[in-house]
């Protein structure tokens, strides 16, 4: 219980970071009227930004205003789609969503069953062969293995389409892409979290007692080698973030992340920081919710 | 397992050192100006298909510019925002969690608290808003990726200080009346400088691979400059008619990325005393 309380005061400092960061590249990058309003703004709109963002305020009576705009959900419009950003936004986090639940899947799976087959047969040829396909996993650009599914399976195979969200064939590329994206991460961390805990005393216990390699594998040695591999998912979130929006971007797939980088382009100020800040809370929730599992399952967190 | 290792080590460092004399000797080594257009010779492919000609060995992309210039040139800018961004990351996060181990209290609290929640954050999303700020170039380039990383040195660092503060040497030495700055220097920082090393070649590779991501999205060196990120994110466009062009930028990333990892990865193994007295076995 009181790890709980502690750690759920713990929510705010990494949102409140993110607003501060936000909010400070916003301020020093110059006029932050010309940054809202575009090229084409009158003067009067100007006056009127000027005293919505409070400019003539100290700094942190300003920093205070955009606090609280941003606790009642208001970002001011999206420049290229005349609607609320945050209407804008929230409209395509299904889409990420959707993606990041079935990438994280394959990964974590295929991550951690391949972990544990390295570990079992360490040093042998299905161990040298994972770590192979792991160290190469680890040097390929995402966007990079995107494009060549894409050229096999949709332009040479014709098997699936190339772009968009439309069935589930369309999700079939883009969840492979995220997934091998994070799966080399997750088959290290289990290989080495499963050598490690193989080498304990319970395990060479039971062995004692007479359970089979296979035996004390699954029942003495990997159960207790999920900790790494859990923590792993709390620090892969913010980079499985980032692999989203190229994922997103290779396959034009409605998101969050492909949403951000077109109103880059398109200048779009309160779509990307509200992008960014939804992205934020997302992570920070998964991180808490990560911590909370970690916590359930393993007592020595909630006693720390 | 040791012919492993020295095989690792001898073909990371085939790879980076060929591809940092590439990005050196890159005026002598490109057969074109990797920005002159010839809309003659479009789209040309590679010596090794149908169509091809050495004159332009990798073939030419939508502006009939010479693709395998482009790639040489291209090295250049992944290899300098690595190195360049590693290091800032290197001095920032080393220094604070040097400081935070060897001083502790309310320092340490202040800087660790800090490290735990920036380690929370995506560090793509922070380049992003900068980007879209501030526009992309170079100087913004290598320090959003440089300031994206500084948290792992900081935790690394302010491990081992606190280990290495209680050695008989460095008690020795304040004892002796060394002051703060001297022991952190001289007996400290010498004594992490191997596993800094090692996650710093480590970092490069992640760096680089985040440096090409913001090129392929469009948030780095704007076209027309060659980067392996903006050739391939060009190349997609033509997937169809040329897929020589995405495909050898994407070959030409991993080329350097696995070199660095194979060299990073045979460092961390060296240096891991458990593997060594597996080894030794």
């Amino acid at each position: 219980m009181r790890y709980l309380l502690r750690r759920l005061l713990l929510v705010p400092v990494p949102l409140l970071l993110v607003m501060g960061f936000v909010f400070i590249v916003l301020r020093v990058s110059g006029d932050p009227v010309a940054i809202y309003l575009g090229t084409d703004a009158t003067p009067e709109m100007e006056a009127l930004l000027r005293a919505e963002l409070r400019l003539d305020d100290p700094v942190l009576v300003q920093f205070w205003h955009f606090l609280l705009d941003v606790l009642q959900g208001d970002f001011g419009n999206s420049l290229q789609f005349r609607a609320p950003a945050l209407e804008v936004v929230m409209a395509r986090l299904p889409g990420t969503l959707e993606l990041l639940g079935l990438g994280l899947a394959l990964g974590l799976g295929l991550g951690v069953l391949g972990g544990i087959a390295a570990a079992a047969f360490r040093d042998r040829l299905p161990d040298m062969a994972l770590t192979v396909i792991s160290v190469i996993g680890q040097s390929m650009p995402s966007f990079w293995l995107g494009i060549l599914l894409i050229q096999l399976f949709a332009l040479d195979l014709g098997w699936l389409p190339t772009s968009g969200r439309d069935g589930w064939e369309s999700a079939v590329l883009p969840a492979l892409t995220l997934g091998a994206f994070l799966l080399p991460n997750f088959l290290m961390v289990t290989r080495a979290s499963v050598l490690e805990s193989m080498n304990e005393q319970f395990v060479a216990s039971a062995r004692a007692r007479g359970a089979g390699t296979t035996r004390a594998l699954c029942f003495h040695a990997v159960p207790n080698a999920v900790n790494p591999v859990i923590s792993l998912l709390g620090l892969q979130l913010g980079r499985m973030m980032g692999g989203a929006v190229v994922t997103e971007t290779v396959f034009a797939w409605p998101g969050v992340g492909r949403l951000m980088v077109a109103s880059i382009g398109q200048r779009d100020v309160p779509v990307v920081i509200v992008a960014v800040l939804v992205v934020a809370v997302t992570i920070v929730l998964a991180n808490l919710l990560v911590d909370l599992v970690q916590a359930a399952l393993d007592p020595r967190i909630r006693a720390d | 397992m040791r012919a492993g290792l020295r095989l690792r080590v001898w073909l990371g460092a085939l790879l980076v050192g060929g591809l940092v004399l590439v990005a050196i000797f890159a005026p002598l080594l490109a057969p074109h100006d990797p920005y002159a257009q010839n809309l003659m010779m479009r789209l040309r492919p590679p010596v090794w298909a149908d169509r091809g000609s050495w004159t332009h060995i990798l073939g030419t992309d939508n502006f009939g510019r010479d693709l395998l210039s482009r790639l040489i040139y291209g090295s250049r800018l992944s290899i300098t925002v690595g190195l360049a961004a590693m290091v800032i990351a290197l001095v920032l996060g080393t220094t604070l969690g040097l400081v935070a181990g060897y001083v502790g209290g309310r320092v340490e609290h202040v800087i660790m608290r800090l490290a735990e929640a920036y380690q929370a954050l995506p560090e793509i999303l922070m380049a992003i808003v900068v980007v879209a700020v501030f526009g992309g170039g170079l100087t913004v380039l290598i320090l959003v990726l440089g300031l994206a990383g500084w948290e792992t040195y900081t935790r690394l660092a302010f491990n081992l200080t606190r280990s290495l503060r209680a050695r008989a040497y460095v008690e020795a030495a304040v004892a002796g009346g060394a002051g703060a700055g001297y022991v952190m220097w001289r007996h400290i920082l010498p004594q992490m400088a191997p596993v800094l090393t090692v996650v710093a070649t480590l970092q490069v590779a992640q760096i680089i691979l985040q440096e090409t991501a913001l090129s392929f999205l469009g948030l780095g060196l704007p076209p027309p400059t060659a980067t392996w990120g903006n050739i391939l994110a060009e190349g997609r466009d033509r997937l169809l008619v040329a897929p020589w062009i995405a495909n050898l930028a994407g070959l030409s990333i991993v080329l350097l990325v696995l070199g660095i990892n194979l060299l990073g990865g045979a460092l961390r193994d060296m240096l891991d005393p458990q593997r060594l007295s597996r080894a030794a076995r």
